[in-house]
């Protein structure tokens, strides 16, 4: 426990570690968007954090199998990205780091597009525009500017403040506790900030960057680092699904309606490994884990569901559905192939450029001379 | 029966610039003091009396959030031109250059495509202080992704910047400062050529200079001399470093035998590198000398007292021609 992730510091929690629900009197606004859900709602987070882990555990084992070149593991933040992701609307645009697989499966990405890229079959490649969902960022912060871009342009596309949920929009840049060292994210939330842009700032704070810890990335908590910008901002439990839902719903809603930018800070913890590189035993203690693994977000989540009635039969329903999802990612990861060596060439500008059309038909010719051998 | 009026290179640019911004309301112009000034070099000066707010428009002094949120505004369909002060400025906004602009249309498979300009004033001969006089353009050269233009007169900054301003790839959009207030012809009605393409613009026989930028007035005043003096050299404004034209070049080489690359960058790992290597691998059996490259030196640019000694100018180019021709 460091200064920052201090129980002093005022946190929005819907629903404590022990699964009891309950709205304090500071969070009513809050718990308005909690009473608006259904019941068919609370299984569909359910569904997808549950989704989203599976979707990670077979990832890191197709690594281990030697099928990715890379996993970049996100368990532990269920909560905090199908809560928010679900608080995102039908038209806002989402700019996310590299680590928001769970956001992406509440916006209906397709989870092999993210499995293509850590195999190493392209760097992205779906529409962005098209599924709101923008591609993964891996220079740090440097889509945080980007989305602060797009906010700027809503605004000037009149799309803010009209109180016409079916054409307002607004934008959520996601980003981790490391991150907000990286300039970009102090000057986004100035340019956000003096051209009072539609955008909502998701900082994961999951303690660790790679081996850094939190405390020797800042010294005030992430929640109020865009105060002195102008960006104000809240600190919320990570690892409640319901305060994530809520506090980005509300703020988005705010931001849609011409309130400006601001700065949510989901507490949570990285269970796993920044990536399959990296070994977190050199430097943070099994004890930390353990406490965190005891606030595990699925896990309060489904004993809040068991306390509302949801049978057995559900969990044996999201369980089967897991298991499918495993063996379809399976083989569909098994069935990439290598991308055509044009890949390469053909989207490098949108106007021909005589450099590149040169090397691409060396390297065609080039490529000939093996025969059978060429590849594709 | 064209339209020409006579104008100086800053004004040629603003003219190029309201041209756009006219035809497209999508076209934003933004920067640090480009709005009720007009930047620092007035280079859109009434600009923002004639479109207001709503397309040009100061920015934080933050030029990685310039070019990064420019990015975005692409996303969101502008088209948006942004200023970056001086050369030597641009640095804070080199990573969202190199690692996001040049690779977005790339990374996206072609999804996103990244309609913007960087404008930069660049080059030296202004008695400016430390990071004012820099000639940055090699950088961008080398990354892929990028455009990279610089126009040397005021009619081909008039059309180069509308040109780079209809272009669906970031164009790197590097001005002469020194020249800004040279004047010119500018045909309104008719642009030139492409961006991509090199000028003859001088023919010659017996040596071939090729450069761009505030160095082409520099070797053109090189070339009149030799040739008073004799010599027939044949002179090339190269126009745009990404692509470069080299079928201008090496036809040109073919002809004359004789090739010097000027311009005021350091010479290390140059424009003029790479124009002397394609050379050599393309035009080898047709050189009858090395080619030589006439450039800053490999220093950091120097106080202004000294540099008229960094800069090259028409006896250094003109040293370098009577070494190929004695060659």
């Amino acid at each position: 426990m460091n200064a920052n992730n201090s129980p002093a510091v005022p946190t929005v929690q819907l629903l404590n570690p022990e699964g009891d629900y309950g709205v304090p009197k500071e969070w009513a606004t809050y718990g308005k968007y909690i009473d608006r859900l259904t019941e068919a709602d609370f299984l569909k987070f359910y569904r997808d954090m549950a989704r989203m882990r599976r979707f990670d555990r077979e990832a890191e084992a197709l690594q281990r199998q030697g099928q990715l070149g890379l996993w970049i593991p996100a368990i532990g933040q269920e909560a905090a990205q199908i809560g928010s992701g679900y608080g995102v609307g039908h038209n806002d645009h989402i700019f996310p780091s590299y680590r928001e697989h769970g956001v992406a499966i509440t916006h209906n990405i397709d989870l092999m597009s993210i499995l293509k890229m850590l195999r190493g079959v392209n760097h992205g490649g779906w529409n962005p525009e098209e599924t709101r969902f923008h591609l993964y960022a891996i220079v740090l912060g440097s889509q945080v500017l980007h989305a602060t871009g797009y906010a700027m342009g809503v605004k000037m596309d009149g799309k803010v403040g009209n109180g016409d949920i079916e054409n307002d929009l607004a934008v959520i840049s996601y980003f981790g506790d490391g991150a907000t060292a990286e300039g970009d994210i102090s000057e986004s939330f100035l340019f956000a900030a003096v051209n009072n842009s539609p955008i909502v700032f998701f900082c994961q704070n999951n303690q660790w960057a790679i081996s850094s810890s939190v405390a020797s990335q800042t010294k005030v908590p992430l929640y109020r680092r865009g105060e002195g910008f102008g960006v104000p901002g809240i600190r919320i439990d990570g690892n409640d699904v319901l305060a994530s839902y809520a506090v980005t719903a509300k703020h988005m809603d705010d931001a849609r309606e011409g309130a400006g930018p601001f700065m949510i800070e989901a507490l949570t913890y990285r269970i796993g490994a920044h990536t399959t590189s990296d070994d977190p035993t050199k430097y943070r203690d099994a004890s930390e884990v353990e406490y965190w693994k005891a606030r595990d977000p699925l896990a309060r989540f489904e004993t809040f569901l068991r306390r509302q009635g949801i049978s057995q039969d559900f969990f044996d329903e999201v369980d089967e559905a897991g298991e499918k999802l495993s063996a379809e990612i399976r083989e569909a990861t098994f069935a990439l192939t290598t991308p055509p060596v044009e890949n390469m060439f053909k989207y490098v500008y949108s106007d021909p450029h005589p450099r590149i059309q040169e090397q691409f038909e060396w390297i065609k010719k080039y490529e000939a001379t093996f025969g059978e051998d060429a590849h594709s | 029966m064209s339209n020409f009026v006579e104008l100086s290179i800053a004004k040629a640019i603003n003219a190029g610039l309201r041209k756009c911004m006219q035809d497209n309301p999508k076209v934003l112009m933004f920067g640090e003091d480009v709005a009720q000034l007009g930047g620092v070099f007035r280079v859109t000066e009434g600009l923002h009396a004639e479109f207001g707010d709503k397309q040009i428009f100061n920015t934080p002094i933050a030029e990685s959030g310039i070019v990064g949120t420019a990015i975005g505004l692409a996303m969101r369909g502008y088209r948006p031109v942004t200023e970056i002060q001086f050369d030597g400025f641009i640095f804070p906004a080199f990573d969202q250059i190199v690692t996001q602009l040049a690779k977005m249309q790339n990374r996206s498979e072609g999804f996103t495509p990244m309609p913007v300009v960087v404008r930069v004033p660049y080059g030296g001969g202004i008695g400016a202080v430390e990071h004012h006089s820099e000639s940055p353009e090699a950088y961008f050269a080398h990354t892929a992704g990028l455009r990279v233009v610089s126009p040397s007169n005021p009619n081909d900054a008039y059309w180069m910047i509308q040109q780079a301003i209809l272009s669906d790839d970031p164009v790197m959009f590097f001005e002469p400062k020194r020249r800004y207030w040279q004047k010119g012809p500018v045909n309104l009605d008719e642009p030139p050529m492409d961006s991509y393409s090199a000028r003859v613009l001088h023919e010659g026989s017996q040596l071939t200079i090729a450069t761009y930028g505030p160095m082409t007035a520099v070797a053109l005043q090189a070339v009149e001399i030799a040739a008073s003096e004799g010599k027939s050299i044949e002179l090339i404004d190269l126009r745009s470093l990404s692509p470069i034209d080299f079928p201008t070049i090496i036809n040109s080489v073919k002809k004359t035998g004789r090739l010097i690359v000027a311009h005021e960058a350091s010479t290390g790992f140059s424009v003029g590198s790479e124009v002397a290597a394609r050379v050599a691998e393309e035009a080898f059996y047709h050189l009858e000398a090395p080619v030589i490259r006439v450039g800053g030196f490999d220093v950091p640019y120097p106080a202004a007292k000294l540099e008229e000694i960094f800069l090259p100018d028409a006896d250094r180019i003109l040293e370098a021609v009577d070494r190929s021709l004695a060659y």
